[in-house]
């Protein structure tokens, strides 16, 4: 069990209750150690990657693509990325329209394809400001959208959770879906960034 | 219980996003763990979590980083669902701060 | 389960209430009209398992599209401009 880095420094009053709550859910025998280091490898384990291979093979298959739209949760697993308890939205980015998520309430994310969202995505002012004025936020962000594009912010207020499928950049035709995956990043996915390609 | 949650920030005048990020400590993702464990086991859900922080008072919702309000939520939800009780955790904390 | 009432289309009103408990309809949203995009499934209640109760039977989840003028008075971008936001039947009515 690694301990927090640098310096010798008391547990905070979290980090006592963290290790207590731990030990006495071990000691009922309702968790053991080994089950909570292995749930954090698996966190650790699902990064944005995963979501990137996940786009880069909607831009190289049209039928996949459809798949993603439709169902996306169903469309991870038939490419063997599991996603237990995921109900998948993917929304699509297109020269009218670009999409953004935000959960206003909390910091519902899409943890089980893309891992533990980062601390922005979290923060009182983003979670205050995305539906009301994308526009300006995404600017912050240094995304400039242009006025005539139709901006779809989408609040995860319930159940499912969203992934924004990035528009292709131009100059990758013929492109391996590996050499596409590498254009995708987690920013790409949750709408405050676009891909950039080779004539960026 | 009042009118609009405090939590419920949609739309509210805001400043800049500050787009901070920061690797998660060992104990942050142990916190994650926990809760995901307990949650596949049936034993809490994430409604319940959830509601505990949205009682977190607005001053303390506002300024405890992410994982503590999820600890702090964690240990009322155990608490309410009986699965440790109040006495339990007092002991223990004891017991490990004698350790240290 | 209670059936879906709404289609995909459908100009629905969300709920103009402020109870307590806890509650995944946005306060901003209360009152206002949109259409439904499309139905997400069945779902348990969330205000119930809240409260460590079973949330069923599962009610229908709605993702519903409001343009943000209608939201914002003073929205200021692309009058086309949207905002989806997922909604339980039990808080839509016709509008």
């Amino acid at each position: 069990m690694k301990e927090d880095q640098g310096t010798y420094r008391p547990l905070s009053y979290f980090q006592l209750m963290e290790v207590t709550l731990r030990e006495l859910l071990v000691e009922k025998g309702v968790l053991t150690q080994q089950q909570v280091d292995s749930e954090v490898q698996a966190m650790r384990e699902r990064t944005p990657e995963r979501g990137a291979r996940v786009v880069a093979r909607a831009w190289a298959d049209a039928a996949f693509k459809r798949e993603l739209l439709e169902n996306g949760s169903k469309a991870c697993e038939a490419m063997g990325i599991q996603v237990p308890g995921l109900h998948l939205v993917a929304v699509e980015n297109t020269p009218q329209v670009h999409n953004v998520i935000v959960c206003t309430l909390c910091s519902c994310y899409p943890r089980m394809l893309l891992g533990i969202p980062p601390d922005w995505y979290k923060s009182l002012n983003y979670r205050s400001r995305m539906v009301r004025e994308p526009r300006a936020v995404l600017a912050e962000f240094g995304l400039a959208i242009a006025p005539q594009t139709q901006i779809r912010v989408h609040d995860s207020s319930a159940d499912m959770r969203y992934m924004v499928l990035p528009m292709r950049p131009a100059g990758t035709e013929g492109w391996s879906e590996k050499r596409l995956a590498e254009l995708v990043h987690r920013d790409c996915m949750i709408g405050v960034a676009v891909p950039k390609g080779p004539r960026d | 219980m009042i009118e609009r949650g405090h939590h419920d920030l949609g739309g509210l005048p805001a400043g800049k996003v500050e787009r901070t990020e920061h690797d998660y400590a060992e104990w942050e993702r142990r916190v994650d763990a926990m809760v995901q464990l307990l949650r596949f086991q049936g034993r809490i859900t994430v409604d319940e979590l959830r509601k505990n922080i949205e009682a977190l008072p607005p001053e303390a919702y506002r300024s405890m980083a992410y994982y503590e309000k999820w600890v702090a939520s964690l240990a009322q939800t155990l608490l309410q669902r009986g699965i440790v009780t109040t006495e339990e955790l007092a002991r223990k904390m004891a017991e490990i701060n004698a350790r240290s | 389960m209670p059936g879906a009432r709404f289609k995909p289309g459908e100009r629905v009103k969300v709920l103009k209430a402020f109870p307590p408990g806890h509650i995944r309809t946005p306060y901003y949203i209360r009152g206002h009209v949109g259409e439904i995009e499309r139905l997400c499934g069945a779902f348990p209640n969330p205000e119930e398992l809240a409260q460590m109760r079973n949330g069923l039977p599962a009610q229908p989840l709605y993702r519903v599209r409001f343009r943000q003028k209608d939201v914002w008075p003073d929205y200021s971008g692309n009058p086309a401009d949207v905002l989806e936001v997922e909604i339980f039947q039990h808080w839509l009515e016709k509008a």
